[in-house]
């Protein structure tokens, strides 16, 4: 355990190194918050009645979802991984006595958490103080609040174990390119990147739900807004822990398969 | 004790010609081909030994020190080093064995050396102590006290191999394999690598298995060499076995090259 805690610090700490392209995350991110609250307004000006969630909640989502991009994306994948399988410097990994399932699953924990850390706190800043309903409202109670955090780490370890089966698939197609534009598109769309879950239609949503892709940032997000509480919210959060589960053993299964028949590209 | 026995291993690559018509051919029909790597290959080193394991390029140099450092599974054959299986028990296995490719870095990119160094202490659980003496002999030996602050990135290929070299050895181990150690160094950096492996296995009877073409790194380091071509071993001996007698080294290898069509 020690050695992946070794890793987990060093990404940790390489991530915080990078201050220009964290400002530049915030900008970028405070600026995306704000244009897409002005199209929900522009929306629910037209009638606020035809939304499954407030305005208010609506805010909130966004507003914490722009802090903790970082957590949720699936994009943010890590190159370097995927240029060690395409390169074969996976090759050093590979003699040291660690579990490579392992050691990526928790460099990519810290890669997110430091990243994470750097950005989301002057975003959750000027969101307190804009006016409201456009601003980030306060937690609607404190065991609400506790949910979110536990959630929030839920949804962090699936998105996580989610992007692990790409990079094991990169190991049996050599190129990622495709595996990974379609992960990413599916994963933005179907975990509520896009716009949130509840404002599918119903049907479509009551699928969407069972998914893994609903047990990333839409349970946290939704949890803070208030919007998702009492047996619903109860359901949301075992689905979760069942996702976690499912996808990290279905990964150490291809882990597993992959070192059987690795080849090194490169001499 | 490493012992080799009867290794075969083969790579299916795809194979086309140039330009766009096969390119476009090649959607349909792709053509792979067999690439024999290692054709039965066997041998036996024992331990505190340095053996130059030499060849032409493509000859599965690589490939056989891959599969003596876990990472690859031969097809047929087997290989026992220290009693372990090293792709059936990689993980036991890889404890005890240093590796450095000459052609690929271990350290991490954009932190200082001492970083990727912690890190290893910890993967390999080096106690301070062990880790703290080593360190120090390291540093010392192959001259790193300028470079261990640095980001890597910011080094020269030269200092990065000593970095590179100094972390394949941090945790001891008893067997080292070096793929082209000396690719890209400077004169002094190669005195000084050489120095230090000769130190390490008289020092510390070190089993070191190296591949180069540097062919003064071979008849600086080492008394044995296996040499192979196509796949098979073709002589496992000394270095004088291939000069007979004549002056030049390089020379006396391109001859026996080309004596055996390879």
């Amino acid at each position: 355990m020690r050695k992946y805690i070794a890793f987990f610090r060093l990404r940790f700490s390489m991530g915080l190194q990078y201050r220009a392209a964290a400002l530049a995350g915030i900008v970028t991110q405070f600026v995306w918050g704000a244009m897409e609250i002005l199209m929900f307004r522009a929306f629910y000006q037209a009638d606020a009645s035809a939304f499954p969630m407030t305005f208010q909640a609506t805010c909130a989502y966004v507003w914490m979802q722009q802090a903790f991009l970082a957590l949720f994306m699936a994009w943010m994948m890590e190159n370097e991984i995927f240029d060690s399988i395409v390169n074969g410097n996976i090759s050093y990994e590979l003699c040291r006595p660690i579990n490579v399932y392992n050691m990526w699953f928790s460099r990519s924990l810290a890669n997110r958490l430091s990243k994470a850390v750097l950005r989301s706190m002057p975003i959750l800043l000027a969101a307190v103080f804009l006016p409201a309903p456009y601003g980030l409202m306060p937690p609607v109670s404190l065991p609400a609040f506790l949910l979110f955090l536990i959630t929030l780490f839920l949804g962090l370890g699936v998105t996580v174990a989610f992007c692990m089966l790409v990079y094991m698939v990169s190991f049996f197609t050599i190129s990622s390119t495709g595996v990974r534009m379609v992960a990413v598109s599916v994963v933005e769309f179907l975990s509520g990147g896009v716009i949130p879950l509840p404002f599918f239609p119903d049907p479509v949503r009551q699928v969407m739900e069972l998914l893994p892709f609903a047990s990333m940032q839409n349970v946290p997000l939704r949890i803070y807004s208030g919007d998702l509480s009492g047996p619903p919210m109860r359901h949301a959060v075992f689905l979760q822990i069942f996702w976690l589960f499912a996808l990290i053993a279905l990964g150490r299964c291809l882990d597993v398969l992959a070192m059987k028949k690795i080849t090194i590209q490169g001499g | 004790m490493i012992t080799f026995t009867h290794v075969c291993k083969t790579y299916k690559v795809s194979k086309r010609d140039a330009g766009f018509s096969s390119a476009f051919k090649a959607l349909f029909h792709k053509e792979y081909e067999h690439v024999t790597a290692l054709d039965d290959v066997s041998f036996t080193i024992s331990d505190g030994e340095m053996v130059g394991y030499i060849g032409p390029n493509g000859a599965g140099k690589s490939s056989t020190i891959k599969i003596l450092s876990g990472i690859l599974t031969p097809e047929k054959g087997t290989c026992l080093i220290n009693g372990l299986i090293p792709w059936k028990n990689r993980i036991e296995h890889v404890k005890n064995i240093g590796v450095v490719f000459g052609q690929r870095t271990q350290l991490w990119w954009d932190v200082p050396v001492l970083d990727s160094f912690e890190l290893l202490k910890e993967i390999y659980r080096i106690d301070e102590h062990s880790y703290r003496q080593n360190l120090e002999q390291l540093s010392e030996m192959l001259n790193l006290s300028g470079l261990l602050k640095t980001p890597v990135r910011q080094l020269s290929l030269g200092q990065r191999m000593r970095c590179e070299i100094a972390a394949s050895l941090l945790h001891n181990p008893k067997i080292l394999f070096l793929d082209e150690p000396t690719i890209g160094l400077d004169a002094v950096s190669k005195l000084a690598v050489r120095d230090f492996i000769l130190k390490l296995n008289k020092e510390k009877n070190t089993t070191v298995i190296l591949t180069t073409h540097d062919m003064q790194d071979i008849e600086a380091l080492t008394n044995r060499i296996i040499l192979i071509g196509k796949g098979r071993i073709l002589l496992d001996g000394s270095i004088d076995d291939i000069k007979e007698g004549c002056d030049c080294t390089e020379e006396a290898l391109a001859a026996f090259y080309r004596s055996h069509n390879i």
